[in-house]
């Protein structure tokens, strides 16, 4: 098992590797866009949010949304692609289980979150210089990101029937839902109707987590910020390893 | 001798309430090289994605080498190696890797499966291609790396899902000697096939399948004994001019030098050559109009 595991881990990181320029280049480059519009330019008319030059405010955002979007895309594109192309069939011949198949691809989506959230920050240290409050909390939230975000899209990637069914999700949900966890902004400055509201996204609470690993700054008590994620990966998992199981869209009815 | 693959009133009904398979028993004895034929739609793929574990049967049983597949899953797909008919790899994959993946799903540590990876490909002659992607491959090139994923766990029992269609006529023999090799070293090998003279000429048992219903399964020898009358074509040395007749044979003339001849079961050819020869017509050459199996297998399913 383990050697199955592993060469879909390394499978996984070979394709994203191969196709860098699709995969490490563009966020890096957004995320200099980001900083220089955000906050180079309109930072310094904006100030200070919870105590802290806007620049460096943004940055722990801007590393988690490339985190979130890069674990859901590596799982939901490679696990509809070997869907489309009918490779899925090399697994489903195999002895692999399906828990461990699940496992290679989310370690996947893992993995280029973290090398692309890597890039990322390597290319934030040219322009702001780098805090870090705890090392432990950053890893902590990230790895329960990626999970999340990397099972939420093996999810999606079960039910994609096309290419559009793979990017609507990402646009039209994940996008908005980040805008609005935090990342441009302390949830503190909202009116009360809109900070409740805030409560049941999702990652409002990593953003907040993860900020606290970097600044030293939260609005939410850590346990309650891992407890979130870490319910809704026992959720997405179940999800997923039971769809695997009964074969949806991957066995013919 | 036991049974490497045995079916138990196998059924399939698809969502879409079509039945691609009525129950059918099929046996395969163990190192055996076993045809399964059947006109398009007949569910020879279904038959064998149902064995591959790549569909949900419906109702029946599946057992290999005495074990039943839904009580040992993990060990029978040990067993068995499965070339489709449709190129399922990842196109944008380098060929080595996809069979040195093929072993890692099977627990296969990398290092041996470079091995056994690097055998295969010289032996389908592609180890010059090895690095190349596979959607740079030919279409006969993509269906022996098929084969060789196939091969690459060592598997029991070998199902080839139209092995050789759209290879070249220099390949296919290639591709029959080597599978004729596996088999003689003891493999199982089911094969499907709209090459009837390939099945004709590799396999030693046979079964055919219409519409989901097992019509015939027989030994190969015997069921082409079934085959009662073949049609020749014979050119001759001598123009024909006037009506030929032969006992228990229907004569009909094609050309001034070429006659098709169907023979009754009872007549050989040489009674044919020497009937030919009585009424002064010489023959230069002799031809089968379709094979045996052929004519058989169209009486079956039709």
């Amino acid at each position: 098992m383990w050697i199955a595991y592993k060469t879909i881990v390394i499978k996984e990181i070979l394709r994203f590797a191969r196709i860098w320029v699709q995969t490490i280049v563009p966020p890096v480059i957004t995320t200099s866009l980001y900083l220089l519009i955000f906050g180079g330019l309109m930072g310094g008319r904006i100030g200070q949010m919870q105590g802290i030059d806007y620049i460096n405010f943004i940055v722990p955002g801007i590393i988690l949304m490339t985190v979130i979007m890069q674990s859901y895309a590596n799982t939901v594109s490679s696990f509809f692609m070997t869907k489309y192309n009918n490779s899925f069939e090399e697994l489903l011949v195999s002895t692999t289980p399906n828990w461990i198949i699940l496992l290679g691809f989310v370690s996947g989506g893992i993995a280029r979150g973290f090398c692309v959230g890597l890039a990322v920050t390597l290319t934030i240290s040219f322009f702001v210089e780098i805090k870090i409050f705890s090392l432990l909390i950053i890893a902590a939230t990230f790895l329960l990101t990626s999970i999340m975000f990397a099972l939420a899209g093996f999810i999606n990637a079960v039910f994609a029937r096309t290419f559009d069914d793979i990017s609507i999700i990402p646009n039209f949900v994940l996008l908005p839902l980040t805008y609005l966890g935090g990342m441009f902004y302390s949830i503190d400055i909202l009116p009360s109707f809109w900070r409740g509201l805030s409560a049941f996204n999702p990652i409002y609470y990593m953003m907040d987590a993860f900020r606290l690993g970097f600044l030293g700054i939260g609005t939410v008590e850590l346990w309650k910020a891992f407890l979130v994620p870490f319910s809704m990966i026992i959720v997405l998992a179940i999800i997923a390893n039971t769809l695997l199981n009964r074969g949806v869209s991957i066995k013919t009815e | 001798m036991s049974l490497a693959l045995s079916t138990d009133s196998l059924v399939k009904t698809y969502s879409n309430k079509l039945e691609a398979l009525k129950g059918i028993n099929l046996k395969v004895e163990e190192g055996d090289f076993f045809a399964l034929l059947g006109s398009n739609g007949a569910g020879k793929t279904t038959a064998i994605g149902i064995i591959a574990g790549l569909l949900k049967r419906t109702s029946g049983e599946v057992i290999i080498n005495g074990l039943n597949q839904k009580n040992h899953s993990h060990e029978v797909k040990k067993m068995i190696g499965l070339m489709p008919q449709e190129f399922n790899f990842n196109p944008h994959e380098p060929n080595i890797e996809i069979l040195i993946n093929q072993a890692g799903y099977f627990g296969i540590p990398r290092k041996e499966a470079k091995t056994q990876a690097e055998t295969l490909l010289k032996k389908m002659e592609l180890w010059d291609r090895r690095f190349d992607v596979a959607q740079s491959l030919s279409g006969g090139m993509k269906r022996r790396l098929m084969l060789a994923r196939a091969l690459m766990h060592k598997p029991k029992i070998l199902i080839l899902d139209e092995p050789t269609a759209g290879v070249d006529v220099e390949i296919r023999q290639s591709m029959w000697h080597y599978l004729r090799q596996l088999n003689n070293d003891g493999m199982t090998i089911v094969l499907t096939t709209h090459y009837l003279e390939e099945a004709e000429s590799l396999c030693r048992n046979i079964a055919i399948l219409s519409h989901g219903v097992l019509v015939e399964q027989s030994n190969m020898k015997k069921l082409l004994a079934k085959a009662k009358r073949q049609v020749i074509i014979i050119d001759t040395i001598e123009k024909i001019t006037g009506k030929i007749e032969i006992q228990n044979c229907d004569c009909k003339v094609l050309e001034e030098n070429t006659l098709q001849v169907s023979q009754g079961e009872e007549i050989s050819i040489s009674d044919v050559v020497s009937a030919l020869s009585d009424q002064n017509i010489n023959v230069s050459h002799i031809r089968s109009s379709q094979n045996r199996l052929e004519s058989l297998f169209l009486s079956l399913t039709s």
